[in-house]
């Protein structure tokens, strides 16, 4: 833990504020029309696909492991299924923690 | 008592936020970092998966500067959130607070929501659940530390989750196709692209997200 470190993340804040903040102001800037928007907010799920799927299959390393997949296969089921939110989640936790007990990685 | 739909929604995702903040605070305390490092950097950054990826990083011996640019980069997808709720942070001073609610979780259950005013309380009440949920595992985790890893208790399966079944709605819209080709072509650009360029590479579906839009 160094001051390198404690400014770095001081301004990793600073940076994601600003990114949140500009991303916005360009926006209420130029009043994009309905197609603009539509852009907009389809690049926002497309990131959220990408953001789900790394972190569900990669651990920053390579693959995330077979325990993990897993779970988050059964959470996306049961949420296509349109079972409430905590059960989805419940889902996800323990057939993970399930798996890795028995041995899966 | 009643609780009205968005606002247990908020209270799930919240929820689910503190169990991962408790494994990135364990991680964090395990890695040597003091208590309050991961709780203070994740009330100020507050975008959950780029403080892990920054802390993670350093932990694995990266080179400061190198973890900083990885967990930059990775955040410059809030350009785009900020972009597609604008219309929902209010004026003045609640707009200012409501910028730094911006995050993958708030976005999500805002733009699942189709009425504009009841998107706002949705940004709103996720973004503060967030915000006191994800400082606030992460400082549990820390004291608790080591004593139960967060992988025994399947933690780490709980962000992908949360935001798959945000992203339900939309997968149930024409933009099946587009999210689906961005998940892949995420994960391929994961077997080579440096830490924090692949779930950006989602954004190449792009063209084909607008031109099934049209149809």
């Amino acid at each position: 833990m160094t001051p390198t470190v404690l400014l770095l993340g001081a301004t990793l804040a600073v940076v994601t504020y600003i990114f949140r903040a500009a991303g916005a102001l360009l926006v209420a800037r130029v009043e994009p029309g309905p197609r603009a928007q539509q852009a907009v907010d389809a690049a926002a799920l497309l990131l959220l696909a990408g953001v789900m799927a790394t972190t569900a299959l990669t651990d920053g390393e390579g693959y995330a492991g077979t325990a993990r997949v897993t779970g988050v296969a059964v959470a996306a089921l049961l949420a296509w299924k349109q079972a409430p939110l905590p059960l989805v989640l419940v889902a996800a936790a323990t057939v993970t923690a399930g798996l890795r007990l028995a041995g899966v990685p | 008592m009643t609780v009205d739909p968005l606002t247990r929604s908020a209270l799930l995702i919240a929820l689910a936020v503190t169990t991962v903040g408790v494994a990135y605070g364990a991680m964090a305390a395990s890695q040597g970092f003091p208590w309050w490092f991961a709780p203070m950097l994740g009330t100020a950054v507050l975008a959950a998966s780029a403080e892990m990826l920054f802390l993670g990083l350093l932990a694995g011996g990266a080179n400061p500067l190198l973890a900083f640019g990885a967990a930059a980069l990775v955040n410059s997808r809030h350009l785009a959130y900020g972009m597609a709720v604008s219309d929902r942070l209010g004026r003045g001073p609640a707009r200012l607070l409501r910028i730094h609610l911006v995050n993958d979780e708030s976005v999500a259950l805002a733009l699942a929501v189709r009425d504009r005013d009841e998107s706002r309380r949705a940004l709103t009440v996720a973004g503060l659940g967030i915000l006191a949920a994800w400082p606030s595992g992460a400082l549990a985790g820390g004291l608790l530390g080591t004593v139960a890893p967060p992988e025994v208790l399947g933690l780490d399966a709980l962000f992908p989750a949360v935001i798959l079944a945000l992203l339900v709605p939309a997968l149930r819209t024409r933009l099946r196709t587009p999210l689906v080709a961005a998940m892949s072509i995420a994960l391929v650009g994961a077997t080579w692209a440096p830490a924090g360029l692949p779930p950006l590479l989602g954004l190449l579906a792009l063209p084909l997200a607008m031109r099934r839009a049209t149809r």
